[in-house]
């Protein structure tokens, strides 16, 4: 029997945006001046040559079902010169060439259900990840946790109130897909997993296993004649590295897998360097389909921080000022002993001094 | 729909609130499809047990290797039939986007009829590493659905141990800190690394990141195994009528403490006109009749605060390119490693710039394939071997912009030092 025909693919690899840039965007590529904010959700970009640009930014749910993207098109058709590019954060952007055309644009996109903001010193859309949607490991959900959150931040998504901008992301599992964040939102394992001796033979190969995990406390053994691997649960950290490899290791819990928030990660190099996220609570239950706990804390912070930082502080600049210890006063979180490093490279955020704020 | 839907009583309260819902999404798809009647069943369920329901396994397009995302549910009976069979398999398709997410509405259009005839209806914009996906098809659907999106002039991203798809900013189609072409540059290097992409076969996963200024929007610093950000040699370029605009609007106390006194560096001091001192190497401009701003821009770390915040009276310099960095990831294994800069300035303006860019990345990644443990992310390999055999291997010499400081401790062999002075200083003499 012959095989059926099969198309060749043709490796065309990235397309050429160009075909997809307004004309005004090509016509004064490379030649942009400077930009301002009329007001939140709209860029103004003036070119060197003259010509000027709005940008009408709206919130989206990133998974979108094609009825949400026609209707975006038609907004896109009919408004704003049939245009449009995503933001890093899921965020839909419509340029139009003139200011006439974004009062109507931001109108229609209000009344469809898109709130338009996400500009400057806003709290923008949360970047985020899979859940249970689609990924093979979640501990969580992401898409729905998402607008569970933004439900209740969109006053903060469509006016510029914060400090600076905020950034927050959102992980179903320690991997944090979701990226650092001025606050991210991570799923903390706390229990070791649990094996299914029946399947590690056949599912998993077990070297890669043992190697994959962080402090060395998975060996091969036989278990009830069956070879398999076993945890050492004294120097398990439930970090959840095993789990992918072998599925038969289940590492998500219902009850054990929680939350935990980590604050003043910074990608931007703006005044201090990039900076990596600090964990500032953990023990958060992982409850759908709204995640009360969660937002209790992430807003609990952000009030914090819109109340005290000074303008242009990030997140991570607002706590180098103020310090630790009246970041956790201030926000009422516990610092517990599990907040204070002992992994590799530990030393380097003791403190090494006698700078103590009091 | 011939299929009745579940009750989702969990779901159903996500449709409430100003957010954009993205179950009233899926129940209009499954208005249409059973695909989604089931995959909604399958959603709730995970939302009270609190447990996910998708495997991995192996489904592809003809002639690659990766680019599919494979699931397979979990969900099943005492029989091992699954709870929600429309829904057993649902895979994704991971599609490169073009260089600044920018579409039209022609090409949106036609992405949602090829994947409203072949797939589940829901598509991502984008996912974390850049992809548009195309979430949900059947093992059957993915090759006729990756046959018409290629059809547009779209091709397959990464997935497993290969190059990754990657991201640029909106960049200089829209932006006026824009220091190179992101767009090009990110096609340049991707398309010269497809075979990497689709037949995965590295270590692990390496991933390309364009950024066109320090602000890094792309996040390339802390997500990417080599960081193309962009930056500039010469001085901050100064519009004395925007300086004055923005003056007028914010004020002195504005100056000062959120222009001035945030520079890292110190590099920019507040003046009485009279007492500038305009040089090679210092920008100045006037912001009032009796004040200005002085930056000494040997000082000046390119941060992109003070342009940030008087957008358009600064500005990047005119000598622009990019500084390159290795390296960054997230925790696993060995804890979070932000790249680390392997070339502190090279040019991106010329096809033959950015040939450079593309040598450098395959030297990198051939190193990479040759010396890193499976499983070990570039970063953590840098980090096992030191930086300084990693640079000798692919032959760039030492700068100390590549550190934080010189090392603060004598453990090391250094019977080679003379050689290495001698060489400094031939090369001096060279220059």
């Amino acid at each position: 029997m012959s095989q059926p025909q099969m198309r060749r693919a043709v490796e065309s690899g990235v397309p050429d945006n160009r075909q997809f840039l307004h004309p005004l965007l090509i016509k004064n590529y490379g030649n942009w001046k400077y930009h301002d904010r009329p007001r939140p959700g709209v860029l103004h970009h003036v070119s060197h040559s003259g010509d000027e640009v709005w940008t009408v930014r709206a919130g989206t749910q990133r998974q979108m079902d094609v009825h949400t993207i026609r209707r975006l098109c038609d907004i896109a058709d009919k408004y704003a010169e049939s245009h449009v590019r995503f933001t890093i954060r899921s965020n839909i952007e419509f340029m139009v060439s003139s200011f006439d055309k974004v009062g109507p644009l931001i109108a229609e996109l209000e009344a469809k259900g898109f709130p338009v903001g996400g500009t400057g010193n806003s709290v923008s859309m949360i970047s985020h990840t899979q859940g249970w949607l689609h990924c093979d490991i979640p501990g969580t959900d992401a898409s729905c946790a998402v607008k569970a959150l933004m439900d209740e931040l969109v006053d903060e998504f469509r006016n510029e109130q914060m400090p600076n901008r905020v950034h927050m992301s959102t992980s179903c599992c320690e991997i944090n897909c979701g990226g650092q964040a001025d606050i991210a939102i991570i799923i903390q394992h706390t229990k070791p997993p649990k094996i299914n001796h029946d399947l590690v033979a056949n599912v998993c190969e077990r070297p890669t296993v043992v190697a994959r995990c962080p402090v060395a406390a998975i060996r091969p053994a036989l278990v009830n004649g069956k070879p398999s691997l076993e945890v050492d649960e004294k120097k398990c950290i439930c970090c959840g590295a095993c789990y992918p490899p072998c599925p038969p290791m289940q590492i998500n819990d219902p009850e054990h897998s929680k939350f935990a928030i980590w604050v003043g990660g910074k990608n931007s190099n703006a005044r201090a360097k990039p900076t990596f996220m600090k964990m500032v609570a953990a023990g958060i239950p992982n409850n759908p389909p709204r995640w009360p706990e969660v937002s209790e804390v992430v807003k609990r912070i952000l009030r914090v921080y819109k109340a005290d930082a000074r303008a242009w502080e990030r997140m991570s600049d607002w706590i180098e000022r103020i310090g630790w210890p009246r970041f956790f006063e201030k926000t009422e979180l516990p610092f517990t002993k599990y907040l204070v490093d002992d992994w590799r490279g530990a030393r380097a955020n003791l403190n090494a001094s006698t700078h103590i704020r009091f | 729909m011939t299929k009745a839907m579940y009750p989702t009583p969990m779901l159903d309260q996500l449709e409430s609130g100003p957010w954009p819902s993205f179950v009233t999404g899926l129940k209009r798809l499954a208005e249409d499809k059973d695909y989604v009647v089931d995959l909604l069943g399958q959603l709730e369920l995970s939302y009270k047990t609190r447990k996910g329901y998708w495997k991995g396994g192996t489904v592809g397009v003809y002639g690659y290797g990766g680019g599919v995302i494979p699931r397979f549910t979990e969900a099943k009976d005492a029989d091992n039939k699954p709870l929600f069979p429309n829904a057993a398999e649902f895979h994704t398709l991971r599609v490169m986007p073009p260089a600044g997410m920018h579409y039209n509405t022609d090409i949106l259009r036609k992405m949602t009829d090829i994947w409203e005839k072949h797939g589940s209806g829901l598509i991502a914009f984008h996912g974390q590493s850049g992809d548009i996906m195309f979430q949900g098809a059947t093992s059957e659907g993915v090759q006729p659905a990756f046959d018409a999106i290629n059809e547009l002039g779209f091709d397959l991203g990464g997935a497993g141990p290969a190059v990754r798809t990657s991201m640029s900013c909106v960049g200089a189609a829209r932006c006026e800190q824009s220091c190179y072409d992101e767009a090009t540059a990110h096609r340049t290097v991707i398309n010269s690394f497809l075979d990497d992409i689709h037949r995965p076969s590295l270590p692990y996963k390496f991933k390309f990141k364009f950024s066109g200024c320090p602000n890094d929007c792309m996040n390339s610093i802390q997500r990417a195994d080599m960081a193309v950000i962009g930056t500039w040699r010469d001085n901050i370029r100064t519009d004395e009528a925007l300086a004055r605009k923005w003056f007028a609007k914010h004020g002195m106390n504005e100056l000062v403490n959120d222009v001035v006194a945030r520079c890292p560096t110190k590099a920019i001091r507040l003046k009485e006109l009279g007492e500038l001192e305009p040089g090679d190497s210092v920008s100045t401009v006037a912001v009032s009749d009796t004040h200005g701003l002085e930056i000494d821009n040997h000082d000046c770390v390119r941060c992109m605060h003070c342009i940030n915040v008087m957008t358009g009276a600064l500005a990047p310099g005119k000598d622009k390119g990019a500084t390159i960095l290795v390296g960054g990831k997230r925790t696993l294994k060995i804890g979070d490693l932000m790249g680390t800069v392997v070339v502190p300035f090279m040019k991106l303006e010329t096809d033959e710039d950015r040939a450079k860019l593309v040598e450098l990345g395959q030297q990198v990644i051939d190193f990479f394939a040759e010396n890193a443990l499976e499983h070990e992310r570039t970063g953590e390999m840098i980090e096992r071997i030191g930086i300084v055999n990693f640079l000798d291997a692919i032959g760039i010499e030492v700068d100390p912009s590549m550190v934080s400081s010189p090392r603060t401790n004598p453990y090391v062999r250094m019977d080679g030092w003379d050689e290495e002075v001698a060489k400094i200083n031939a090369r001096k003499q060279v220059a």
